[in-house]
């Protein structure tokens, strides 16, 4: 089934588990993953897996993160036989997987959707030759205002934008589909940050892989 | 801050009134306006440090506090900031010529594999204008840097920054090579970023973390001041 809610839903406010719990694994996830994980159970026939995401500006405030996964863990444990979290470390410093670990739920290796994407062995060896890379995935793309622009204030400032990006070299978009559209629009973004656009296919990544094992 | 900053002759204004004024054009990010004032002060006979001190560091303790409190975020503070970088560029070099206090040299630099610059560059600023000589190493630096510019020189205080959770326990390697070298208590370790706190600070054998630029002044203030009371003891 297609989803039908908007990525600025995503970003504010997340994506409700179904009211009908049809699965007997819930996905706990950031919603800026949203479409790629309702993909994966497109491709794979995982009908065994409702999905439930929190907003995905949480990011911007990763200190928020463990607590709202606590928050959904404790609400839905008795609802599914397993609740598995998909987010990556995303900057809480440890506290995720600590949460995770207290809470008795397993939840994505890695320190950011943009390393498991890349692939997490891979990420690790590339990403400290590329520390003056920017990394954007399909979901930033689309959300590039709500997650870079206005929360920067380059909106309403464009002279602070060497400030903020000044060290960076290039833009690393890390596309999981292929769409001109979002190629476009990354280009777009790469251009408001003055900086030259590198693309990549990743497609899902170790995400795949992490959603296939449990 | 006001709608009627267009009306506002800021040579006709008394020197307690420019204060004043210079308080919200820096709240409010108005560079040009900062340096016009600054230069005014310094046409009326004011000592350069007066300026900073009276005038600009003031004035950005001002937006310190309401960053700290939620009432302004990065973007405002950048501005806030970018204006007081114009009205230190005219102060700096008098500052040098007509001499003013010196509380402490510091080497300050982000972590190796870390780029972000920001939160350093204002602690830098406001260490500067608090009368700290600052050193600052840039981004992306090893152990070495750190080290070796703390041998060459005679400082008080390092400080280490980072924005990444990936990048923050470099600084444990820093620390713990001074250790090793028998330097670690030769100097006081300042810690800051975001991803940071006061756990982390004292699990990696820092001295203390500082939240933000301001608190960072004032800690440095504190530790120079129980040095210097130690030595004269």
């Amino acid at each position: 089934m297609a989803l039908t809610v908007d990525d600025t839903t995503l970003t504010e406010k997340g994506l409700d588990a179904p009211e009908l719990k049809l699965g007997r694994v819930l996905l706990l996830a950031c919603g800026a993953l949203a479409h790629e994980i309702l993909a994966l159970k497109r491709l794979n026939n995982w009908g065994h897996m409702d999905l439930q995401c929190l907003p995905a500006k949480y990011h911007l405030y990763p200190d928020k993160i463990p607590a709202a996964v606590e928050q959904a863990v404790h609400k839905h444990r008795d609802d599914y036989e397993t609740i598995f979290v998909v987010y990556a470390d995303c900057g809480t410093g440890g506290l995720l997987q600590a949460k995770c670990a207290e809470l008795g739920v397993e939840m994505v290796a890695g320190p950011h959707c943009y390393s498991f994407f890349e692939g997490n062995d891979v990420f690790a060896k590339t990403s400290e030759d590329e520390i003056t890379a920017f990394y954007l995935t399909d979901f930033l793309v689309k959300q590039f205002d709500a997650f870079i622009m206005k929360p920067m204030g380059l909106d309403r400032h464009p002279e602070l934008r060497d400030m903020y990006f000044g060290n960076y070299t290039k833009v690393v978009y890390q596309a999981q589909v292929n769409d001109p559209t979002l190629d476009a629009k990354a280009q777009a973004c790469a251009d408001k940050l003055g900086l030259p656009l590198e693309r990549r296919f990743t497609g899902y990544g170790d995400l795949e892989t992490a959603l296939a094992d449990i | 801050m006001s709608e009627e900053q267009d009306d506002i002759i800021l040579s006709e204004l008394s020197d307690d009134e420019l204060v004043l004024q210079m308080y919200d054009d820096l709240y409010d990010g108005m560079r040009e306006e900062i340096e016009e004032s600054v230069h005014i002060l310094l046409n009326r006979g004011w000592v350069p440090y007066d300026v900073l001190t009276k005038a600009l560091v003031e004035g950005m303790r001002i937006v310190g506090i309401d960053f700290r409190d939620g009432i302004l975020f990065v973007p405002e503070v950048l501005l806030a900031a970018n204006s007081m970088k114009g009205g230190m560029a005219i102060l700096k070099p008098l500052l040098a010529e007509t001499g003013a206090p010196r509380l402490g040299n510091m080497v300050i630099g982000t972590v190796k594999g870390d780029i972000h610059d920001i939160g350093k560059n204002l602690v830098t600023m406001m260490m500067e204008g608090a009368g700290f000589e600052v050193k600052d190493l840039g981004i992306n630096n090893p152990v070495e840097n750190y080290l070796d510019e703390l041998e060459a020189g005679e400082y008080d205080i390092l400080g280490m920054s980072a924005l990444l959770t990936t990048t923050m326990p470099y600084m444990k390697v820093v620390i713990d090579t001074m250790v090793e070298k028998g330097m670690r208590d030769d100097y006081v370790v300042l810690v800051g970023g975001a991803p940071l706190n006061e756990e982390f600070g004292k699990a990696i054998g820092a001295d203390a973390y500082c939240r933000d630029a301001a608190v960072a002044v004032e800690t440095a203030k504190e530790y120079m001041a129980k040095k210097h009371n130690q030595m004269s003891a």
